[in-house]
């Protein structure tokens, strides 16, 4: 039992902060700690700059360009963005896609697609979620159907986040209809351009067009782009559910959020003192801290037990709950802490232009919504629900 | 960053683990409380054998261990099997003071402490002190006759009645609630003027309550420096929650395993009652839960001998959730149970209390939070 870190994990944090304090331009740094709107070329900006230290793909094979980072490794490099308020990776080509390539995807497959992914020539989005198949996943509709060299797809995927910037999608496509639903699925690789791909943005509860609708009408797709065997795509998309989650307690973005949440609460006078001398509001605050201070050490419990090989089961899902309603009660409270200030709605605010009301805190706009898009935190990846089902099945076998 | 014990804590685990599985019987607890029984001497006896309260002390104090993660794993595993032998009131506390502030005479001591064959109490709290380690009005006058009278009241002495020695705290200067002006003393419990009256606790451990009535002792009964025992107190009563909270965690570790025996086990509707989502969802929390306490104990074992300000911050925090956890898993091992939960024959009822009166040792929920706030604005 120790609590340290070793000599080497404390150097490679030092060195991950000597590289984000010279690395990391201001001009994105006080977007993300305002709680700004990134555009696609700023977060394109963020991976060329990653991408150029060879820290883009940290779970990546240094074969394929990435750092070969162990699970603790990336922890420390986790915690240092979200403090430095770096812009988050886009983790769906990087994190999502790849991982499954890597372990299933055909040798063309990955010295295509993966080199592609690091450069930036392609920005990949998800087609997991349909308007029918929401947590339960396995339910997907969306057809393809075998015709000669091709796949031919309809059908409706929902949820894209960041959709709209994406030129590729990986799916989860029904490629057989007549066994029971896990064992008919496919994924598969399709190309935005091709014909008969369409995309709506869905504008969300916080005013932002974050996700979107993408219909596929005869979409033809090749059969190289199967990625592994006809109807095994579950298993794929279990894989990345077991192996790709140690960040999923959002252990960064919480101690980045706690830190803001103290400045502000000391900064923001209520009747005549600091908010953060509210007993009420101070109790709120200190209860967090206190779950957070736990929560840190669980995750790492979890992390460096991945570290040693061991794959975690249901830990994952005991992270994702407890590490959501950690950081939703932080966007909560940082919500509060704005009061009134918090009811202004400035998109323009929020794109990069200019506070334009008197006095106006420049953290208040972003405060309400960002909570509002913190909801969904716990109704993606298995909503809550669905994780305290795995925990549960976990245990009592039943 | 390590989370897996070494192979000694591993062998101490297992040992003390083995030896209560095939040797701690509930039924057998529960006969002695019925006869009046503070604890199971043989058992005290055998715990010293295996070198248990050594384990609580380091090799200069004449123990083997003695570290943050071996009171946790110690503890740990005591409330697991429900143990009420008086680890926390006389090796953990007692033993505690003594080896922090006593000299080479009094220390001596301890080594009695380790084998089991003396057993001490912390005579602290008073009535209406609540959980403020400051608020002491007993006194410590000195005569003219090279004596020190103490006069006051001391509730909740845990192992009060048992202990042939009493650690006293009194005040020799200063107003109440201030820190400076405490004084230790050591004291034997057949002095005249001191009267032990002896009560149970909820959760089936021994305790008293102490009068001194101008009960006299020499200068060389005093514990270190007239006047300056605060911080040994304070230090002393870190390493007794971290004891709690430990005990805590392996009281809701037997309680979890117990609900999670029933609800595969119980049928109801034709079907054992686990298979019910209600259920399973509230068991989920608890699962999760179960793990925060864990970590919050480890957060605390880990920072036992850092610098004062970063320790009491993690004992205050790790205590806070200790409290909320323990509450809820033990309200919800009942819940889940349903009527034979709440019964005195099933060994989940006394894990159950035992989680829930943790709380009010060396303070509660609410105590801590708003010790870590008044913490957290000291440090700014």
């Amino acid at each position: 039992m120790d609590l340290n870190y070793t000599p080497a994990q404390q150097a490679f944090r030092t060195e991950v902060r000597d590289f984000l304090a010279t690395a990391l331009p201001k001009r994105l740094s006080d977007k993300v700690r305002l709680g700004k709107r990134l555009s696609k070329a700023e977060m394109e900006e963020w991976h060329a700059i990653l991408n150029a230290r060879g820290w883009l793909a940290p779970n990546w094979p240094a074969a394929y360009g990435g750092a070969e980072w162990d699970a603790v490794q990336r922890q420390i490099f986790e915690e240092e963005a979200c403090l430095a308020h770096a812009p988050r990776v886009v983790p769906f080509g990087l994190m999502m896609l790849a991982p499954v390539l890597l372990a299933f995807g055909s040798e063309a497959q990955k010295q295509h697609y993966l080199p592609r992914i690091l450069n930036g020539d392609d920005w990949w989005c998800q087609g997991y979620s349909e308007p029918g198949a929401g947590s339960d996943l396995a339910s997907v509709r969306t057809r393809a159907v075998r015709d000669g060299s091709h796949f031919v797809v309809n059908g409706q995927k929902t949820w894209t986040t960041l959709g709209q910037h994406a030129n590729w999608i990986f799916c989860l496509v029904r490629t057989d209809p007549d066994c029971k639903p896990q064992a008919g699925i496919s994924f598969l690789l399709i190309d935005m351009d091709s014909p008969g791909v369409k995309l709506r943005p869905i504008t969300l509860i916080d005013g932002e067009a974050e996700v979107n609708e993408v219909f596929f009408d005869d979409v033809r797709v090749p059969v190289e782009n199967l990625v592994g065997e006809e109807n095994k795509g579950w298993t794929y998309a279990k894989y990345l559910l077991t192996h790709e989650r140690t960040n999923i307690a959002g252990v960064g973005f919480s101690n980045a959020a706690l830190t803001t949440l103290k400045r502000v609460a000391a900064a923001t006078m209520s009747g005549g003192r600091p908010l953060a001398e509210n007993p009420h509001f101070a109790a709120r605050m200190a209860q967090v801290e206190i779950d957070l201070m736990a929560m840190r050490t669980t995750n790492l419990r979890v992390v460096s037990a991945a570290a040693r090989g061991q794959a975690p089961g249901a830990e994952s899902s005991m992270l994702k709950v407890k590490g959501t309603q950690i950081r939703q009660e932080l966007t909560s409270l940082l919500r509060r802490a704005a009061g009134p200030d918090a009811l202004p709605f400035l998109p323009e605010y929020l794109d990069g232009g200019d506070n334009q009301i008197t006095d106006l805190p420049d953290h208040a706009p972003a405060t309400a919504p960002g909570y509002f898009n913190m909801r969904k935190l716990s109704i993606f990846g298995g909503s809550n629900e669905i994780q305290r089902g795995i925990i549960t099945k976990a245990i009592l076998e039943l | 960053m390590d989370f897996t014990l070494t192979d000694d804590r591993v062998m101490l685990q297992d040992m003390l683990r083995r030896f209560l599985r095939e040797n701690y019987d509930h039924e057998k607890r529960r006969a002695l409380l019925a006869r009046g029984e503070a604890f199971d001497h043989a058992i005290w006896g055998q715990l010293a054998e295996l070198g248990i309260p050594g384990a609580l002390f380091t090799e200069a104090q004449g123990g083997f261990a003695g570290a943050g993660f071996d009171i946790a794993l110690v503890f740990e595993e005591l409330g697991r099997a429900g143990v009420i032998e008086p680890l926390l009131s006389s090796a953990v506390l007692g033993g505690g003071l003594l080896a922090a502030l006593g000299d080479d005479s009094q220390n001596a001591m301890v080594a009695e402490v380790i084998t089991g064959e003396a057993l001490l109490a912390f005579a602290h709290t008073e009535p209406g002190a609540r959980y403020d380690l400051s608020a002491v009005r007993a006194t410590a006058k000195a005569t003219t006759t090279d004596g020190i009278v103490l006069s006051g009241t001391k509730t909740h002495v845990l192992g009060g009645a048992e202990a042939q020695t009493l650690i006293v705290s009194a005040r020799e200067a200063g107003a109440d609630h201030d820190r400076e002006g405490i004084s230790l003393f050591l004291l034997p419990a057949a002095t005249a003027g001191v009267t032990v009256a002896q009560h149970v606790t909820i959760d089936g451990f021994s305790a008293a309550t102490v009068t001194l009535a101008d009960v006299v002792v020499p200068p060389s009964a005093r514990l270190g420096a007239a006047g300056a025992a605060y911080d040994a107190i304070e230090t002393v009563t870190a390493r007794a929650t971290l004891a709690v909270s430990a005990e805590a965690l392996g009281a809701m570790e037997s309680a979890k395993a117990m609900t999670i025996s029933y609800l595969k086990e119980r049928q109801q509707f034709g079907r054992p009652i686990g298979k019910f989502q209600a259920l399973q969802h509230r068991m989920a929390d608890v699962l999760t839960e179960v793990e925060q306490a864990r970590s919050a104990v480890v957060n605390l074992a880990g920072h036992l001998e850092a610098p004062r300000a970063l320790r009491e911050r993690n004992v205050s925090a790790t205590k806070n959730l200790i409290g909320r956890v323990g509450a809820l898993v033990a309200e919800e091992a009942v819940q889940l149970h349903g009527g034979i939960g709440m019964t005195d024959e099933y060994a989940l009822s006394h894990f159950v209390r035992r989680i829930v009166m943790i709380d009010h040792l060396f303070g509660d929920v609410d105590h801590h939070l708003e010790r870590f706030i008044q913490l957290g604005q000291e440090a700014a």
